[in-house]
């Protein structure tokens, strides 16, 4: 079966270390998945392998019947997988609107000489993605800041500026890594509306989230990862009664291993 | 203190930025007047100069300001541009405008090739090859004598002629070429910037793996402005030997690559208006401190130490406050919409953050 | 033959000289992530002090002891007038760049003032002491041996000062993390300063033999030596002190033969073809660390 984002028995290595050892899912188109487990689980490992930030160790990937493995961190932008990261990785010296615009880039098709003579086909595209990334800045409400240096921003403005910018990526798939850490509940509570509206628009979305409270509302179904293994997987429910999930949030308070 | 000079500054700028075709007016106008001006000749060699670092720094700026990747060899790149141009004109004895292109276009290409080693390299790593690459490139000037006559260099160039009117230091002419040149690169370098590739490279110098994980190629756009950094070096590299009778390996030396940075980093980094104002001062402070005698470059070692300590954005660098440019069409797009262009601030949202 | 064996002696012996100057680069770079162009200045600074106390008929060693504690107070203070409120700011790279080529441009300028020593080139005290040896047609100065063994003795004190004292355990701690360093209760700052104080002190001991083998000085000459001392550091892998002795020799040796065999004008760049060649080879130089990138 080729499915939307398929994932089969994928292992990454650092060393002796297992970061992320032989974990199976899928996410399905329109569907709001989340990836939980405590501090240094992995999942920002999994965030890393799926992107090709880092070469995978074994096991198979695709999005879309397409071989994710050996692809290098460019094409899967552009067969439409983008995605935030955990700290922050905006570019503070340029505007919240440039920020954005870069999202655009894989979708440019207008080559150097265009721009430097500012062809019919440089103006039409640019305006056209001008736009529409300032229609996304309104969706998430971030418009009025859009002339902004990222730099002078708050930390819960600047993690919308980052989905912003994932969106105009034009993927398909979403990944999510915490994006309300750093806001305030009137803040997350905001974001979390603003996430499911997205589904509702035809995206699918990949969260990664440490509070489980967080993702019991918004989850399709979710997956736990402790260790660098997966745990548990099902429906919201399913998981908040499953003792081993549990027991992994209690047991990784106590340890509370921070490697990523 | 400093946030008010800021403010001082942005108002300059929101004044500039509502004049900016009246300016652009009076620089055409500047550029018909000057060969009715009587200038002597000393003060036409400076402002010469200047023009030539103003160049010289846009072209640098590409690459530091826009990419982040630090250059401490550019008078290598000044040096070949300056012996392209020279030698195609007394040994081939090729017009000076198709030679001027072929400086332009071979040092571009060199500069392609310094740009390969820039993808294994990083940060310091890469200016220290780029200072070795300077150090190669005079010495191959000077040893590669039956091209390019070693250590007496390049002699008897002839001045460029437009239309039958030959340019040179007394009807004006170099000045006119000058401002011309100047326009052109300026024009070009802003033309960059705002547009896909410009955003590219300040999205890589603000952060690399960010920039990848957008989808650039971050190494494909490191060797693009490299080249188009080397092609405008080497187009200011071309006019300068036309304004001097003749050039030698020892004009484009370590110091050289160092002033080029200096006017990047005083004007103000990322800029074009600082390459101007960068170029400007650099060039007459000799001049202007002349009464220093000897003094003078202890003051310079000076004022660059007190600047980077207290003004290390560079004179004329500052983050504008002027609202983004956007085009007609896509008003349009946002007006058809049925919305507006302007900014809409969310519900029960006020404005925050103060701009730095 | 003999040409070939006495440019690679002279190669050696110079080498070793400017693994002197590369420590300096090497150390400072290693911790600061930061070339340091004031370095070849300074590097002059201690020649015109051993010339000037030699002048004031101190006699020759203690001229070089006093030029080397003002030497390294003089590196010391540089980092501490203009490098440090940088770093408490935050500032990036390129501030400290250009910070340290503005020291370089005034401490330079300061010793060409006709009030200081004037931009002419000086004689310099020669270190020629003992006359020179003959093995066959090959002729070995004894300034070129002094230069030799001085310097290999300095580079094993220095080897033992970082590889066995708490300090230099506080140098390689800071080196590879900071941050770390900080943490566990290292003065990160006093690591800074001793290690610029190190880097000026050996600078001034290369000063005096060098130019005591080329018997003459002029204010602008650490430029040229400074940039090859540098690329000898980055040859033989930043923060390694055996890598900082290959570099130089390698460099040393190459400049030698070039010299001999390609014209005076190879001399100087010569160092920067070995730079350019090894870098594309090994990234890292010969003996350096791999880095490591974190995501």
């Amino acid at each position: 079966m080729s499915g939307f984002l398929e994932v089969s028995h994928i292992k990454m290595q650092f060393g002796g270390l297992a970061a992320v050892d032989d974990v199976t899912m899928h996410v399905d188109k329109g569907e709001i998945v989340s990836l939980i487990g405590p501090n240094g689980a992995g999942k920002t490992t999994v965030f890393n392998m799926l992107t090709g930030v880092y070469n995978i160790t074994s096991g198979e990937m695709s999005f879309e019947g397409q071989d994710l493995k050996s692809m290098i961190p460019q094409d899967i932008v552009k067969i439409g997988i983008s995605r935030t990261f955990q700290n922050l990785r905006l570019f503070p010296k340029m505007r919240v609107i440039e920020n954005v615009l870069v999202g655009t880039h894989v979708r440019t098709k207008y080559n150097f000489w265009d721009s430097l003579l500012r062809t019919p086909r440089f103006r039409r595209e640019e305006a056209e993605h001008t736009a529409r990334v300032i229609q996304i800045l309104r969706s998430i409400g971030m418009d009025g800041m859009r002339n902004s240096f990222v730099n002078s921003l708050p930390y819960g403005d600047q993690r919308k500026v980052e989905i912003a910018r994932a969106i105009a990526t034009d993927a398909k798939l979403i990944l999510l890594d915490e994006p309300a850490a750093g806001m305030n509940p009137a803040e997350s509570e905001e974001l979390l509306r603003f996430i499911r509206e997205l589904r509702d628009k035809g995206y699918t979305i990949l969260l990664i989230e440490h509070d489980m409270s967080v993702v019991m509302n918004i989850s399709d179904r979710i997956y736990v990862l402790d260790h660098g293994k997966l745990i548990a997987e099902g429906l919201p429910q399913e998981i908040a009664n499953n003792p081993k999930v549990i027991e992994a949030y209690l047991g990784g308070e106590q340890k509370n291993v921070k490697n990523n | 203190m400093e946030k008010k000079s800021n403010r001082v500054l942005s108002a300059i700028e929101s004044v500039c930025y509502k004049f900016r075709y009246l300016f652009l007016i009076l620089y055409v106008a500047l550029m018909v007047i000057v060969p009715f001006l009587d200038i002597k000749l000393v003060h036409a060699q400076v402002i010469i100069l200047i023009g030539v670092y103003a160049m010289l720094g846009m072209g640098l700026n590409v690459l530091i300001g826009y990419t982040g990747l630090v250059s401490l060899g550019h008078a290598g790149f000044y040096a070949i541009g300056a012996y392209t141009c020279a030698l195609l004109e007394t040994k081939l004895g090729v017009n000076f405008w198709l030679a001027l292109v072929a400086s332009g276009v071979l040092t571009a290409f060199i500069g392609f090739l310094l740009g390969l080693p820039s993808l294994r390299l990083s940060g310091s790593y890469l200016s220290i090859v780029t200072l070795g690459f300077c150090e190669i490139v005079t010495m191959i000037l000077k040893q590669w004598e039956s091209v390019t006559n070693g250590n007496y260099g390049v002699r008897n160039i002839k001045q460029p002629v437009f239309f039958g009117i030959k340019l040179d230091m007394y009807n004006g002419g170099l000045i006119v070429l000058m401002l011309v040149l100047c326009l052109i690169v300026g024009v070009a370098s802003l033309a960059i910037r705002n547009s896909n590739a410009g955003r590219a490279f300040r999205a890589i110098k603000d952060d690399e793996l960010a920039a990848n994980m957008m989808g650039i190629h971050v190494s494909r756009y490191k060797i693009m402005s490299f080249v188009i950094s080397a092609f405008i070096t080497g187009i200011a590299g071309g006019f300068y030997c036309v304004t001097r009778n003749y050039i030698e390996p020892g004009s484009f030396n370590f110091d050289v690559s160092i002033l080029i940075l200096s006017v990047v980093i005083i004007g103000g980094l990322g800029t074009i208006r600082g390459m101007v104002f960068g170029a400007a001062i650099l060039q007459l402070f000799p001049q202007v401190f002349r009464f220093l005698d000897e003094w003078r470059y202890v003051v310079y070692g000076l004022l660059l130490i007190v600047m980077m300590r207290f003004r290390p954005q560079g004179l004329l660098g500052w983050q504008s406050t002027q609202p983004y440019h956007l085009s007609k069409k896509t008003k349009q797009i946002l007006e058809a919409d049925g919305g507006t262009s302007e900014p809409l601030e969310a519900a029960g949202k006020t404005e925050g953050g103060s701009e730095q | 033959m003999s040409a070939f064996v006495g440019s690679v002696i002279n190669g050696i012996a110079l080498g070793m000289a400017y693994a002197l100057i590369a420590v300096g680069y090497s150390l400072v770079f290693g911790i600061l992530r930061l070339i340091n162009f004031a370095h070849g200045s300074i590097y002059a600074f201690g020649a015109y002090m051993v010339f000037l106390f030699v002048t004031l008929k101190l006699g020759f060693l203690p001229a070089i002891i006093v030029s080397v504690i003002l030497s390294g107070l003089l590196a010391f203070l540089m980092d501490k007038v203009t490098l440090e409120p940088l770093r408490k700011k935050g500032s990036d790279t390129i501030a400290y760049l250009i910070t340290t080529v503005g020291v370089s441009f005034v401490i330079t300028n300061v010793l060409s003032l006709e009030a200081v020593f004037g931009s002419q080139r000086r004689l310099f005290p020669s270190t020629n002491l003992f006359g020179s040896i003959r093995i066959g047609n090959l002729t070995i100065q004894s300034s070129q041996i002094i230069m030799f063994v001085a310097a290999l003795i300095l580079m094993l004190i220095m080897t033992y000062v970082v590889n066995k004292t708490k300090m230099g355990l506080s140098m390689r701690a800071v080196e590879q993390n900071g941050r770390a360093a900080r943490l566990v209760g290292v003065n990160v700052n006093r690591v800074i300063s001793f290690t610029f104080f190190l880097g000026g002190a050996s600078a001034a001991i290369a000063g005096a033999l060098i130019n005591g083998y080329y018997q003459s000085i002029s204010p602008t000459m650490g430029t040229t030596i400074g940039l090859k001392a540098f690329a000898a550091a980055v040859v033989g892998g930043i923060g390694v002190l055996h890598g900082s002795v290959v570099g130089g020799l390698v460099v040393g040796v190459g400049e030698c033969i070039a010299a001999q065999y390609l014209g005076s004008n190879v001399r100087d760049p010569m160092a920067f073809v070995i730079l350019i060649i090894i870098l594309i080879i090994k990234p890292n130089g010969l003996f350096g660390k791999k880095g490591i990138t974190k995501v």
